[in-house]
């Protein structure tokens, strides 16, 4: 499904990313965890195309494309959704608004027809449900006054509407309370399949023990410098980054 | 400067431009010769038949433009000087003289209409709204073709209510006295130099007459079109709501894509008496020119509302997107005790577009209340000013006022200025102003391209939201076309 | 919008005195004789001549009326040597420190009342009389650089007339812990108005860190003009604070134009108290001429009776990364009447400008007014720039809320006002400066 060769990619100027190899499988969930500043939003941005990170070396292939040249909201049509680790405010944009606007825009370059009025209602009353939200939130403008467990569940609500085959959560699960926790996990746990993909930051093992990730990576210094099954999550937890020549105070 | 500058660049290349308005009516026109002098103003009274005192105002009118200067020192705009002889005052098309129904009116004129969206035929909007509740249309509409109203609908289901609707010409011949009663009232014939010119030259436009105690039940509206090269449009509205009434009017227009700039020089005057409440609604979107500045309509408007009795309410609510140059400051006389004023604006500039629009909120009576949220977004080259005054005079005990201007700025060319003026004489008076300048940020910008949104929805969109205080306050079936505006306004310029 | 039109033709009537005059004084003025001095003044004084006084009609002028001004013919202020009704002069000094203390009576400085005790090296303080007279090749090409005559008339006015006044310089990288003090004081006559134009020079050169407190004060019942020009240069990466209160008699008029330059890197904080003067206007502009620069306008005025006290302040964000506050409130009592203006220019290129501007008036009396006018004037995309501006009254639960603990009412409303002073005040880092500036609003506020 994607496949990251040799990817450095430098942010005014500063390299940050300095050579990252990966590759996630169909159907295959991977978690990424590593030190403040070790770079893990600096990929996830690369990935969804965002200005400003530019990529000095190396290559991306998503099922065949070459990622690297597309638009953002190219990528986002082909089924690449980030969960950002900080979800933006639009002053004055209703969510329901926000994300009927996002699905039929995705609709529309895929060649499917838009939902109409009653058929989107319909969906989101049901996403929303499942992620026990309620629709107070909807008509409310996107993020705004919204808490930093709220933000993550709306995040989580727009990914179930629109169905990425493939997800990045950026530290999705950082803010929320343990019910949210477990409720947001069923919700991404819900969308695993065998042509969907998810790569998984984060910094706490007990996200992983709702979500269990095939393989789980650590980023430190710019380049994954270990890789695992899911136990190696469980070892960082209790030994932390010192092994890779990062400080724990870091 | 980073991938912004090519999202810029790229969404540029895609445009001029879909002002869609732009097409001509070709239609054989009865113009009055260029220039501007007492014959004209003598040929235009006689045209409309008008009686003696309305050309002796327009003659004092003409008088006192003369020796007026053209207000070029305040305002931050800035444009070759106007040759006021080298347009025609009055253009009309030739089979509009005064049809007794819309069979009588030129098809190519009806056609224009439908071609703007703008429903002239009764009986089709009636069917439309067959199955519903109240039977009742949504909206009435006067149509108004450079120099003349060329229909109104509706005017007989009004008729039955005693609401008056109807050009402000056959108003002065069927109903003089109210006429002479308020005209010029509002804003007096000296007022200033493009409404003076308007006084002595108006042809057209809509006047409102609603009786004491009557709520209007549909929307009245006017549509103005300038269609006829080397004109100028002078038109003309007079709103009178009387003790208690309601009405809510809104106002539209366009103009043909041309080369030369062509004057439009309106005087909007309300008032509203004990109790009553007149909302004023325009989507301004006259020609702007070329992305070079090439051509569009100079846009000079007085709009003034007294508030004369006490409880009553005047709110403007407007959106400019149109126009070369925007020079309007529709404003409240807070006369009557509790009196509220209202002024929602957003005013889009784009490409070489100039904008000076803002309000006066003057607070005479006790415990009036004036409220103004001001959105400014500037695009291209384009500068954009709101400038308003809030002034509270020495009697107006408790009064209030609450300003907030938000500027936001689409690219690093273009200029967005808040020029407030407050001025209080009053202790028990409470005045706030807040403003801001911000840009749409590349946070928002990526996390709506991350959704799927294409730069030109996600600016569209966030602008929209920016604007969504005052948008909120047109009535439904503007509100969705004004939207749609603010996107299109801004095609060519976002990043 | 602010620069005036120049009407051209023939010199406006009430200008005429003052032209006059100048013809008459100005071989004997200090440094007359010098080429580039005379060329100042010469252009000061047909710039005065062409525009005269300023009018409403001038929009930076639209709220303060001149005309009582242009009633009265001031003449020039004679050298004096005495210095009655005063014994104490002004300081924020604790008793007992060494003092820095430049005196001037009537517009002149005053060797006999001056002294410039512990002063560090690299530091330079005296009067501009004797700095024209002895060693005026430092000032050369210095003063008047940052005054532009032609838009600012009565800036022209004390050029041409520009004599004595202050001249400060902080050397390169020194700092000077204790406040250098300038002591303004006018005496006046009883039998005739009359005018004086001092002008001060501070420059502060790279990395130099100063603290310049102005003290203004009036005595006597004459009628007088204070015309002031301050000019102001803070170099790359110094900082000055500024401070002024001004405290002139009932009787006085007192003009400033302060004009401020700062360089990359550089902070500029000022403040400016007013309680004097019959009537007053404070203009400063400040120009973030480098990148990274700080700009801090902030400041009080309380005022009674029939006073006018006009602040006027421009700061113009010429370069990127630049900030600036600016925070300005004022209590106006009787029929006393406020204005203020306040304008943010951010040129085309000044990204990551931040600048914030709040005013707010109260308004203590049923005849009391405030006219304000804060600007933006923005080209510049990636910004964030606001500005608040608030009018009322004390607001009706605060004083209630006090009165319900047992605070007689004016008790409870002289808390309140000074509580909404204070909150200016507090922009003031300098503990001295504000403790002094804080016990001014308690007199102020003792004596209502
Ligand atoms: N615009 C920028 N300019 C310079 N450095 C930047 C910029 N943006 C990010 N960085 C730096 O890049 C490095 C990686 O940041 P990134 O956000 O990817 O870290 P992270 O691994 O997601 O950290 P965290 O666990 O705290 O979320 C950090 O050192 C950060 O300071
Ligand atoms: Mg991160």
């Amino acid at each position: 499904m994607l496949e990251i060769k040799n990817l450095h990619a430098t942010v005014d100027g500063k390299e940050i990313l300095k050579g990252i190899d990966l590759t996630i499988g169909s159907g295959e969930v991977h978690a990424i965890m590593g030190p403040n500043g070790s770079g893990k939003s600096t990929l996830s941005y690369v990935l969804a195309g965002r200005e400003g990170y530019e990529v000095t070396e190396g290559s991306v292939t998503y099922n065949g494309m070459d990622l690297l040249t597309l638009e953002p909201e190219e990528r986002a049509a082909e089924g690449v959704f980030l969960a950002f680790q900080y979800p933006v405010e639009i002053p004055g944009v209703a969510n329901t608004t926000f994300l009927k606007y996002a699905l039929n825009a995705m609709r529309k370059r895929r060649g499917e027809p838009e939902l109409d009025a009653l058929q989107f209602l319909k969906l989101i009353r049901e996403k929303t449900k499942a992620l026990n939200m309620s629709d107070d939130m909807l008509k409310r403008a996107v993020n705004v006054g919204f808490s930093g467990g709220e933000k993550k569940r709306n995040e989580t609500l727009q990914m179930a509407v629109l169905q990425p085959r493939f997800a990045i959560l950026d530290e999705t699960d950082s803010g929320l309370d343990i019910d949210a926790l477990r409720i947001v996990a069923d919700g991404v746990n819900a969308l695993r399949g065998a042509d969907r993909s998810m790569l998984v930051i984060t910094h706490y093992q007990r996200l992983l023990e709702y979500i269990v990730p095939d393989r789980v990576h650590v980023l430190a210094h710019g380049r994954i410098q270990r890789s695992g099954g899911k136990e190696l999550a469980l070892e960082l937890e209790e030994k932390g980054y010192r092994e890779f020549g990062v400080d724990e105070a870091a | 400067m980073s991938g912004t500058q090519e999202t810029v660049d790229q969404v540029r290349a895609v445009t001029e431009q879909s002002y869609k308005y732009g097409f001509t009516t070709d239609i054989e026109a009865d113009l009055a010769p260029k220039g501007l002098n007492e014959d004209i103003v003598r040929f235009i009274s006689a045209k409309k038949e008008e009686p003696e005192w309305l050309l002796e105002w327009r003659l004092k009118a003409f008088r006192a433009w003369q020796a007026m200067e053209e207000p070029r020192y305040w305002a931050k705009l800035s444009y070759p000087p106007i040759d006021y002889q080298d347009a025609h005052y009055y253009a009309a098309p030739k089979t509009s003289n005064r049809p007794k129904s819309l069979d009588e009116v030129d098809p190519e004129l009806l056609r224009t209409y439908e071609k703007l969206g703008i429903p002239l035929r009764e009986q089709e909007i009636l069917a439309g709204v067959e199955g519903t509740e109240t039977k009742m249309p949504a909206i009435a509409v006067d149509a108004v073709f450079d120099s003349v109203s060329v229909a109104t609908t509706f005017k007989a289901k009004l008729e039955e209510m005693g609401i008056i609707f109807c050009s402000i010409s056959e108003a002065v011949r069927e109903h003089p006295d109210l006429v002479r009663q308020y005209l010029g009232t509002v804003v007096p014939y000296t007022d200033n130099f493009y409404a003076t010119l308007n006084c002595a030259v108006f042809t057209d436009g809509s006047f409102v007459y609603v009786p004491k105690g009557v709520r209007c039940p549909m929307e009245l509206s006017t549509y103005f079109r300038i269609n006829q090269a080397n004109t100028g449009q002078f038109e003309r509205t007079l709103i009178i709501a009387d003790e208690g009434a309601y009405v809510s009017y809104l106002e539209g227009c366009t103009a043909p894509k041309r080369d030369e700039n062509q004057l439009h020089a309106a005087v909007v005057e309300l008032v509203a008496l004990d109790n009553a409440t007149i909302k004023y609604s325009t989507v301004q979107n006259w020609y702007p020119g070329n992305e070079d500045g090439v051509g569009g309509i100079y846009n000079f408007v007085t709009k003034r509302g007294a508030c004369r009795g006490v409880n009553s309410k005047i709110s403007w609510t407007q959106v400019e997107t149109g126009s070369a140059i925007t020079w309007k400051y529709p404003s409240c006389i807070l006369q009557g005790d509790n009196s509220v004023g209202e002024f929602y604006s957003v005013a889009i500039t784009n490409n070489r577009q100039q904008a000076d629009t803002g309000t006066k909120m003057i607070h005479i009576g006790k415990n009036t209340k004036s409220t103004i949220v001001s959105k400014g977004i500037s695009a291209g080259r384009s500068n954009n000013t709101y400038r308003g005054l809030v002034k509270i005079l020495p009697k107006a005990d408790g009064a209030r006022n609450h300003t907030q201007c938000d500027s936001l700025l689409i690219g690093d060319q273009c200029g967005a200025h808040t020029v407030p003026y407050i001025e209080s004489r009053n202790r028990s008076a409470r005045v706030e102003h807040e403003a801001t300048t911000a840009k749409i940020s590349e946070d928002q910008l990526f996390y709506c391209r991350q959704r799927g949104l294409d730069p030109e929805d996600a600016v569209s969109l966030i602008v929209n939201g920016f604007c969504k205080e005052v948008l909120k306050e047109l009535p439904m079936e503007f509100a969705v076309e004004a939207q749609k505006l603010v996107g299109i306004s801004l095609e060519g310029s976002v990043g | 919008m602010s620069t005036p039109t120049p009407i051209r033709g023939a010199t406006p009537q009430t200008a005429l005195p003052y032209t006059e005059q100048f013809e008459r004084l100005k071989a004997g003025l200090p440094g007359s004789g010098l080429d580039w001095v005379d060329a100042l003044r010469e252009g000061g004084a047909s710039a005065f001549a062409v525009n005269g006084f300023p009018t409403v009609k001038n929009e930076a002028w639209r709220y303060t009326n001149l005309r009582p001004l242009e009633k009265v013919v001031f003449e020039p202020a004679e050298p004096r040597s005495d210095a009655p009704g005063f014994d104490v002069l002004p300081t924020v000094r604790a008793a007992g420190t060494s003092a820095t203390r430049l005196v001037f009576v009537d517009g002149r400085f005053r060797h006999d009342l001056s002294s410039a005790a512990g002063l560090p090296n690299g530091v330079e303080v005296a009067g501009l009389a004797d700095r024209l007279a002895g060693d005026p090749d430092w000032i050369a090409g210095r003063l008047g650089r940052l005054v532009d005559v032609d838009a600012n008339p009565l800036a022209a006015l004390n050029t041409a007339f520009l004599g004595d006044g202050a001249v400060l310089r902080i050397g390169r990288g020194v700092e000077v812990a204790e406040p250098i003090e300038l002591v303004y004081v006018t005496l006046g006559r009883e039998d005739r108005a009359t005018v004086f134009h001092p002008r001060t020079l501070i420059v502060a050169e790279p990395m130099s860190r100063a603290v310049v407190v102005e003290h203004h004060v009036g005595y006597g019942s004459g009628v007088t003009l204070a015309n002031h020009v301050v000019e102001v240069d803070v170099a790359e990466g110094a900082t000055l604070h500024h401070y002024k209160v001004q405290r002139e008699s009932g009787t006085a008029f007192h003009l400033s134009h302060g004009a401020v330059r700062i360089g990359k890197d550089a902070c500029y904080d000022s403040f400016i108290l007013t309680v004097g003067a019959r009537l007053s206007r404070n203009e400063v502009r400040a120009e973030l001429a480098g990148t990274g620069g700080t700009c801090r306008l902030n400041g009080a005025y309380m005022v009674r009776g029939q006073q006018h006290v006009d602040t006027s302040t421009f700061i113009d964000h010429a370069q990127p990364h630049c900030g600036s506050r600016e925070v300005y409130k004022g209590a106006i009592d009787d029929s006393a009447r406020a204005v203020f203006q306040g304008k943010i220019l951010v040129r085309r290129g000044a990204q990551k400008t931040d600048g914030h501007q709040l005013n707010r008036a109260l308004l203590l009396s049923d005849t009391a007014e405030i006219d304000s006018k804060p600007e933006l004037e923005i080209y510049a995309d990636d910004v964030k720039c606001s500005h608040g501006a608030t009018a009322g009254e004390l607001a009706d639960e605060q004083l209630f809320y006090l009165r319900a603990r047992g605070i007689p009412k004016d008790e409870a409303r002289g808390l309140l006002i000074g509580a909404f002073l204070a909150e200016a005040i507090e922009e003031i880092p300098e503990d001295t400066v504000r403790e002094n500036f804080q016990a001014l609003v308690a007199g102020w506020l003792a004596a209502r």
